[in-house]
């Protein structure tokens, strides 16, 4: 999992698709087919090319990032080790009684179900949160990312980006018909 | 198929989680910091998956948060894409060291 230490950003963008592509294959092999979808769906098909379209957006992708300072480096190294190490022991001197009897055997009719169900241990009210939220998300990205009307500044430098894409479209627009001219002119020379 | 214990896949997921709290120590680049988030995210999602299936599996409750913080995931990075699309509009920079205009 080398997504957080290459230092070319698009490779780690790579490294990042790989790492969820195993945790995908981790689903699959706990016989959870629908997480494993859900996860592939909606993290590799999703997140990671949005993530790949930021970095084309707003960089260009053969720039290495600068390294990272040695002290901060160093200090985030110990204290991952210690918070890994720590708990790590505290995972293994805590024995878990798994429950090794029943099989567990997941349907999808069962999720539907509960997923829907407004009784006592149904998820009805979480589901209609998240879809108020994902809503919100939406409209909140739209408001965010859409161009602002505010600083006279920016918006002068838009129109003129404008003005010479207009410019540019009509260049192109005359070369064009300027091209055939030229052909039929050039055509006759030849023969 | 051969039982692998519990322990193996919590210290996957454990792994996960401190690669992922490294890059966000070190990274100072918005879009790698959103990726070191993404891996969190999902090393807690193969915990509640793991717990559900090893001690409870007569119950879904692990099934329905991971879905659930699939869904918030998906959302969070769009939102924290479209922010950092807009940073980059008005500092031509993703250095999260660059926009410090509203500390304090």
């Amino acid at each position: 999992m080398l997504a957080v230490t290459t230092r070319k950003i698009f490779r780690a963008a790579i490294w990042l698709l790989f790492s969820l592509i195993g945790i995908a294959a981790l689903f699959f092999w706990m016989q959870l087919e629908f997480i494993a979808a859900v996860q592939i769906i909606v993290y590799v098909g999703g997140i990671v090319v949005l993530i790949i379209f930021s970095i084309f957006l707003t960089q260009k992708a053969g720039n290495e990032m600068p390294k990272p300072l040695r002290r901060r480096s160093f200090f985030a190294v110990l204290a991952v080790l210690i918070g890994f190490i720590l708990t790590y022991t505290l995972i293994y001197q805590y024995h878990f009684q798994p429950a090794n009897n029943q099989p567990f055997n997941l349907r999808m009719s069962d999720i539907g179900s509960q997923m829907l169900s407004t009784s006592e241990n149904g998820y009805a009210l979480p589901f209609e949160v998240v879809s108020i939220l994902l809503l919100a998300a939406m409209i909140g990205c739209i408001v965010i990312a859409a161009p602002s009307k505010a600083p006279p500044a920016g918006r002068e430098g838009q129109s003129n980006l404008k003005l010479k894409g207009i410019t540019e479209i009509k260049n192109t627009t005359e070369l064009k018909e300027a091209l055939p001219a030229g052909q039929h002119t050039g055509g006759p020379a030849n023969a | 198929m051969p039982e692998i214990p519990l322990i193996h896949i919590l210290f996957v997921s454990t792994a996960l989680f401190f690669i992922g709290m490294y890059g966000l120590f070190t990274r100072r680049n918005m879009i790698t910091m959103l990726m070191s988030i993404e891996l969190i995210l999902n090393s807690v999602n193969i915990n509640f998956v793991a717990f559900n299936k090893y001690l409870y599996p007569d119950q879904l409750n692990g099934i329905f948060f991971t879905i659930f913080i699939i869904a918030i995931a998906a959302a969070e990075a769009a939102v924290a894409i479209a922010i950092i699309i807009n940073l980059y509009r008005s500092h031509h920079s993703i250095d999260v060291e660059d926009a410090g205009e509203m500390k304090w």
